[in-house]
């Protein structure tokens, strides 16, 4: 098996994207309209995840990008533009988690259990094409679902890792954490939300994929 | 190599970022341990879904009211001067 790349739309090349930063520091906001433009997707994504909530996401948009504009100043440069506002981001989204759930600390830092309870229990095959068991509603309910349920701290990883594509140095620069610890974040959500979503592809008793019409076997 | 071996290794492997000496020893493994080739696969699946799915589109008419609402407040952030956040 080869490993799998993202496909997801990276951001621009550093120079590229350093060049608008320029000009937005020394005033232009045409130039930070276009940073707003580029990236107000992915930022509006990764809000919605981790609140999981569309009015908060909404905020969490309007307020990351104006927290951005208004610390431009204090942007050093050394990484990329996207990372420093994918950090303002999460933040501005765990805040706005923390306000709706007072009563569950919500932290990125939260101690991670070790014992063996990512140790995959169900390891049932899936149909070869899982993604076409469900009509299209199914499978986003499903998918939305099954990734809700994840802690925020796994969830945030995943979510920057596997669904926006950051790279592990920028996932850990974004969230403030080590690289080992995004690592093993990111193997226990990605092996619990395996874990969940074989109670949805596992393959079905006539090993075709689809759904048995009978209790007999006549 | 051991299951749980291998399970320190997964990530790594599916990233892509993984020696080839370690590579080749999880291969080996996967080949005659069908639980653990399952769960490569599976997990490899997952990560498949989750990107070909886009869960949250922004659709295009709150966009436009968003990137509105920024870059108005932008402006008038700008002419009360710099805001402490």
């Amino acid at each position: 098996m080869s490993a799998i790349q993202p496909n997801v739309q990276q951001p621009q090349p550093v120079s590229e994207e350093m060049e608008l930063v320029r000009r937005a520091k020394r005033g232009d906001d045409s130039a930070f309209e276009e940073l707003v433009r580029r990236y107000d997707r992915n930022v509006f994504r990764i809000a919605q995840h981790i609140t999981q909530n569309r009015e908060d996401a909404e905020d969490v948009v309007q307020d990351a990008f104006l927290k951005a504009y208004g610390n431009l100043s204090q942007f050093q440069e050394q990484s990329k533009f996207y990372t420093w506002l994918v950090r303002i981001a999460v933040n501005e989204a765990l805040m706005r988690l923390r306000r709706r759930r007072p009563e569950r600390m919500v932290s990125l830092d939260e101690e991670v259990k070790t014992e063996d309870d990512s140790l995959p229990r169900e390891v049932a095959d899936w149909s070869p094409n899982p993604e076409q068991m469900y009509n299209q509603s199914e499978l986003r309910d499903i998918l939305t679902r099954t990734i809700q349920g994840l802690p925020p701290g796994f969830r945030t990883v995943f979510v920057l890792r596997d669904v926006e594509g950051l790279s592990t140095e920028e996932t850990a620069q974004a969230l403030e954490l080590s690289i080992p610890a995004v690592k093993s974040r990111l193997l226990r959500a990605r092996l619990q939300l395996r874990e969940r979503l074989s109670r949805f592809f596992q393959k079905r008793a006539n090993g075709n994929g689809e759904k048995s019409s009978g209790d007999g076997d006549q | 190599m051991k299951c749980t071996e291998f399970l320190d290794e997964l990530t790594n492997y599916l990233d892509g970022v993984i020696d080839a000496k370690t590579k080749a020893e999880l291969e080996d493994h996967l080949a005659w341990c069908h639980n653990c080739y399952v769960v490569c696969d599976t997990t490899r699946k997952t990560i498949e879904i989750y990107r070909n799915q886009e869960l949250y589109e922004l659709p295009n008419d709150l966009r436009g009211r968003l990137q509105t609402a920024i870059m108005s407040k932008c402006s008038a952030q700008k002419k009360s001067g710099p805001q402490k956040v």
